[in-house]
């Protein structure tokens, strides 16, 4: 397949990348890891005449330790947001999530950035940055500003994030030895959710939070479950029971993988079976 | 000279690795796409997006006008010499037949029909100036789905008058092969067991690995054409037949190709079009199809209803099977379209002894992408109904449902056997199967945990599966397809060429695109002949090489094709006998051949057949009688199919909350006569395991209302990968049935695997859930399908789910608005 003809460019500073940004306005689309431009490129759903490639940016990879947050660059790759010792002390639940993307080939060029700007509701990094209360840092012509994760996804494919604004990093809180898992409902190995369940828990309960992947046009968070669980003991029986409301305010998309009603159910039940492995019971 | 004393004493039965892997798996190698000739001009397809409607005018200046464009074709600018698509099995003297232009003129009857073509001087440039193709439709009500199919209300070829094609019948009472199926359904109602079932074969897409791709260059005496295809001679005669171009005329090459599974068992619109394109502008022209193409565009397998009444006593012994299929032929009937669910009649009755049974088969016209065969062909569809009624008719007896099989399977000492269909098995042995399978899979120790776990309640659930199939294959007995109003024969053909330096050149008529003939094929020779492995080169697939071939589908390239080779190889040696005793100054009648030898015998005198190919072609001294020459050709016609069989043990574990299911066995013991490459026959069966537990589970291919394809990418045409199997255990009987009907002993292996495990996968999982109430789960069976079954909201576990895609490539969203020129003139580009 070959995508209508661009130009492509390299810029080595957010600064530049910024200027050709404002430069080509719409006309232009930022290129991360490509593994969502490409395929919408190649099968022409979209015609860029600019593609700003974000790759040759350092600045923009890696992950640092930031007092109360870890802060992950949004061009470090899912294996390396998966892979990091900063990740797995202070923020498990991302790296279980980023183990879960697609496949190997994918998570080693997919970026975290790219997937949070693309903004598919089936993503699997939505929810548990939502989860754990991500601050996104947007830079545009007029410099940073910072957008928490309940303002950030605006609805389906659409973020906070201005057509001369790029996403530099994600500050997300650190979370230091809470319980983590994201439960991921899959009929195919490669495959996006159907439904999967991002839960972290501090303690055997003391707090927890639950994110919904593709339990609407958004990631989501189960609150009323949350609200349930906290300070509640991680039985099996309490926390079924507090699952039981994860599905509460979704609004699921029916499709050939499940129609809204099955994705509710989903929902219910892997969110108990989340909380329940991230409590380690 | 090579000594041929040192080569190992038997390459058949030999885990030889492929020859042909290295250049494949490298892709250092010629695909039809990586072809490049001088001036050589690119297509790209205007397809239509509607399912069905009139073309009211097509545009095409803006796309003239586009850089570096040649031409833009629609389908008024050809006349005769675009030729037509064939048919080469009508089913029936009356078979409802519509016109299949390559590019039609006037109306598109499916979504993905070519409309137009572009021709420029690069593949991108013919895909931009593609979209700027404005082609006007006039929107016609379009017939999908079997069902509404049938009610012929909407006519998916208004011209026809009717959707229904062809009734094709096989009668045991009428034929005398068996006794009056209505009278044992009677006698069954008061006195024995019905059992009643609709089942459905969801639409597939066989979905090779190489997309396909054509080239043609018109320049020079012979008009080539490369071709990813299965079928190089099959294709050389069809655009004889169709084009005006004399059969000499054409030379029809198929390169290394990537797979096929039966979806480059077809004559192609697309490869009609650069045909006719190239000789329009006497320039090579190349097209390579995008993956989104191949899914739409491409022939899809499969689709049929099946309405099915097993009779039986109450002992579950079986007095009669009555089938009724509705089977979706697409827009257009391709070119054995209507013959594939009609290869099923002859394998309802699978291993057992019915003593009536009655077959239709009702092909209808809908508009969709036409369908043709996929691996099995119509076998797997059969294998699926008879082995899930034998489950149910278990369960309903009460019995285990190995026991039930026992109890109506023909035995080893009943061979040979004819059946209820009128095909005589020649040999098998199911007993023996079963228990090796049974052992292997470790039946009885599954069973009790599965009792353990029902009994415990435990939200996971297991079930095991029964499949114990058998197939026809090695397609095919050319007297036999005549009967059947089949267009061809089934012979085969080969050659050996004895190289002046004692090398050997084997040339084949079979087609290989990925199963390895070429390895099997030298080891054959090798044996055969006593010459070695290396010194054997096996040539195919180009028609100024293989002159003479019938190509490969239907798991029959080593049974008839490589039997046709054992005869050529004969002729060779007596041949070469002839001169070995010329040159040795004996008796033919005192020569012995062995290891590549011709020794005196009593004597250390001796010629090996290389040298003899040396002195053939020296010719410096030779008999009177011979030419100088020890090459020899045979073409083989089987006198029977042949059977393989197998028992295939499943089990599955079905999580009740929800619905998911994972595989945690599968056993298969099959039963293939005598195995020339054991490698090469693990690598079929896994992979054939793969594909049909994929249908069990996984594929499916969606038409919205529209006709729109919405399984239109792997997004949501789930083809499973390695992460989503488990590692098979593959076995085979201590003893195999040898085949009786060639001199090698094989049988067909290269559809067994998708034939038996599709009803193993099902009757597992329905096994798992049997005790909630549940005896079916529509294919693919879904989490959510097998979730709503245990809901007990719908039958079967059928869903209302509206067929739309995951919204990832959808249009317009946010992140992906579409752009000018792409979508905005009624989606004339992709
Ligand atoms: C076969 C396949 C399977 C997949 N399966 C999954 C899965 O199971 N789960 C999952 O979560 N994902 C899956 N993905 C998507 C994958 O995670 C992508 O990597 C991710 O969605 C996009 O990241 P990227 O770096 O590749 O971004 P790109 O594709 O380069 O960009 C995506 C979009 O974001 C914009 N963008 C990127 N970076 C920035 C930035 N810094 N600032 C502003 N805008 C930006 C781009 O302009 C573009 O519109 C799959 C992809 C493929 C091809």
């Amino acid at each position: 397949m070959i995508p209508v003809k661009f130009d492509y460019l390299a810029p080595t500073s957010v600064e530049e990348a910024l200027a050709a940004l404002g430069e080509h306005g719409d006309e232009a689309k930022i290129l991360a890891g490509g593994q969502s431009l490409l395929p919408v490129l190649r099968m022409r759903l979209n015609a860029p005449e600019v593609v700003i490639d974000l790759g040759g940016i350092s600045s923009l990879r890696g992950i640092r330790d930031d007092g109360d947050a870890i802060v992950i660059g949004a061009m470090t790759t899912h294996h390396d947001v998966r892979d990091h010792a900063l990740v797995h002390e202070h923020a498990l639940l991302l790296s279980k999530a980023a183990a879960e993307v697609a496949d190997a080939q994918i998570r080693h060029r997919g970026t975290f950035g790219g997937a949070l700007a693309h903004a598919d509701p089936a993503g699997d990094l939505g929810a548990p940055a939502l989860a754990l209360g991500a601050q996104f840092v947007i830079q545009g012509p007029g410099g940073s500003r910072t957008v928490e994760a309940a303002d950030f996804f605006v609805d389906l494919f659409e973020t906070a994030i201005g057509e001369d604004e790029i996403l530099t990093e994600v500050r997300i809180p650190k979370h230091t030895g809470w319980g983590a898992h994201y439960e991921k409902f899959v009929r195919v190995a490669h495959q996006w959710p159907i439904v999967a369940v991002a839960a972290t828990v501090k303690g055997s309960i003391d707090e927890a939070r639950v994110g919904l992947t593709n339990m609407g046009s958004t990631p989501l968070r189960a609150s009323a479950t949350e609200a349930a669980l906290a300070g509640a003991t991680a039985t099996e029986e309490g926390v079924r029971e507090a699952a039981e409301l994860a599905a509460e305010g979704t609004n699921p998309p029916s499709d050939l993988n499940g129609a809204a009603d099955y994705r509710q159910h989903l929902a219910r039940v892997l969110t108990a079976r989340a909380v329940l492995k991230a409590a380690g019971a | 000279m090579t000594a041929t004393q040192d080569r190992p004493a038997a390459e058949i039965g030999k885990d030889r690795r492929r020859k042909e892997d290295q250049r494949l798996i490298t892709g250092r190698t010629r695909w039809t796409d990586n072809i490049t000739l001088p001036g050589m001009l690119h297509l790209a397809m205007v397809r239509s997006p509607f399912a069905h409607a009139s073309i009211t005018s097509v545009d095409v200046e803006a796309a003239k006008a586009s850089p570096n464009v040649v031409a833009v074709l629609s389908g008024k600018d050809f006349g005769a010499e675009l030729g037509v698509c064939i048919n080469a099995w009508p089913i029936t003297p009356d078979q409802k037949t519509p016109n299949h232009s390559p590019m039609p003129a006037d109306r598109v009857a499916f979504a993905g029909e070519i409309v137009a073509v572009v021709v420029a001087r690069s593949a991108a440039e013919a895909r931009d100036a593609a979209e700027l193709v404005d082609v006007e439709y006039d929107e016609l009500p379009a017939v999908i789905g079997i069902k509404n199919a049938l009610k012929d209300e909407v006519l998916a070829h208004p011209d026809l008058g009717t959707n229904k094609s062809a009734l094709w019948v096989f009668d045991s009472n009428e034929v005398g092969t068996g006794s009056d199926v209505e009278a044992a359904i009677e006698t069954a109602r008061t006195d024995g067991i019905v059992i009643e079932r609709e089942y459905r074969q969801q639409r597939l897409i066989p979905a090779f690995m190489e997309p396909r791709s054509v080239v043609v260059d018109p320049t020079g005496e012979q008009i080539t054409m490369w071709s990813a295809t299965q079928i190089p001679h099959i294709l050389r005669f069809a655009l004889a037949a169709t084009t005006g171009v004399p059969e000499s005329k054409i030379r029809v090459i198929a390169p290394d190709v990537g797979g096929g599974f039966g979806g480059k068992l077809q004559t192609t619109p697309e490869e009609w079009i650069a045909w006719a394109v190239a000789r329009r502008l006497s320039k090579p022209v190349k097209y390579t199809e995008t993956r989104s193409e191949s899914l739409m565009a491409a022939h899809h397998g499969r689709d049929q209803v099946q309405t099915l009444t097993l009779a039986a006593d109450k002992d579950g012994k079986v007095t009669g099977l009555k089938v009724h299929l509705d089977a979706d032929l697409g827009a257009y009937i391709a070119v054995v379209g209507g013959g594939v669910p009609v290869l099923g009649a002859f394998m309802f009755n699978a291993i057992y002894k019915f003593p009536s049974y009655r077959f239709e088969c009702q092909t209808v016209l809908t508009n969709t992408t036409f369908t043709d065969a996929y691996r099995g062909a119509g076998r797997p569809e059969a294998t699926y109904a008879i082995e899930r009624l034998m489950d149910e008719l278990a369960a309903e007896v009460g019995v285990d449902p190995l026991e039930i099989r026992e109890r109506n399977w023909i035995t080893h000492e009943e061979f040979p056997f004819t059946t209820v269909a009128g095909l005589e098995y020649d040999t098998g042995n199911y007993e023996a199967a079963t228990a090796k399978a049974r052992e292997s899979f470790g039946y009885d120790a599954l069973r009790a945990e599965q009792k353990e776990r029902r009994d415990r309640g435990d939200r996971v659930q297991l079930g095991i599966g029964v499949s114990t199939f058998t197939e026809m294959c090695g397609l095919a007995p050319s007297r036999v397809l005549g009967s059947l109003d089949y267009g061809a024969g089934g012979w085969e053909h080969a050659s050996v060429r004895m190289l002046a330096t004692g090398k050997v050149e084997i040339v084949t008529g079979a087609s290989a695109h990925g199963q390895g003939h070429e390895t099997a094929f030298s080891q054959i020779v090798a044996d055969r002949l006593g010459v070695p492995f290396e010194d054997v080169e096996v040539l195919h697939g180009d028609t100024q090489i293989a002159h003479k071939g019938l190509d490969t589908y239907g798991s029959r390239s080593l049974v008839v094709g490589g039997e046709a080779l054992v005869r050529a190889v004969d002729k060779v040696i007596d041949k070469a006998k002839h001169l070995a005793a010329h040159l040795l100054e004996a008796s033919e009648d005192d020569l012995e051949y062995k290891g590549g030898r011709f020794t005196v015998a009593g004597t250390d005198q001796g010629v090996a057949i290389q040298e003899l190919a040396t002195a053939a072609f020296a010719a410096h001294n030779y008999p009177e009688d011979m030419e100088p020459s020890l090459d020899a050709d045979a073409t083989y016609d089987p006198v029977n199919f042949n059977y393989p069989h197998g028992t295939h043990l499943c089990a599955m574990e079905v999580d009740t909350e929800t619905g998911a299911v994972k595989m945690r066995k599968y056993t298969c013991c099959d039963d293939i006569g005598v195995i020339i490459n054991p490698l090469i026959v693990a690598g079929q069966v896994h992979g054939g395991l793969v594909q049909g537990i994929a249908q069990a589970l996984w594929e499916e291919a969606v038409h919205d209302d529209a006709g729109t394809l919405v399984s239109g990418s792997f997004v949501d045409y789930l083809l499973p990968t390695s992460a989503d199997t488990i590692s098979f255990d593959v076995v085979h009987t201590d003893e195999p049935s040898v085949c009786t009907t060639n001199t090698l002993g094989t049988k067909g292996v290269g559809e067994a695997g998708t034939i038996a495990s599709t009803p193993a996968v099902v009757n597992a999982v329905v096994d798992a859930i049997r005790h909630l109430g549940i005896n079916d789960i529509q294919m693919p069976c879904t989490p959510e399908r097998v979730w709503r079954a245990i809901q007990g909201s719908k039958a079967g576990g059928a869903t209302e789910t509206p067929p739309d895609a995951m919204p990832h490539f959808a249009e317009g969203e946010a992140n992906q608005q579409s752009h000018e020129g792409a979508l905005d003139q009624d989606g004339a580009g992709q």
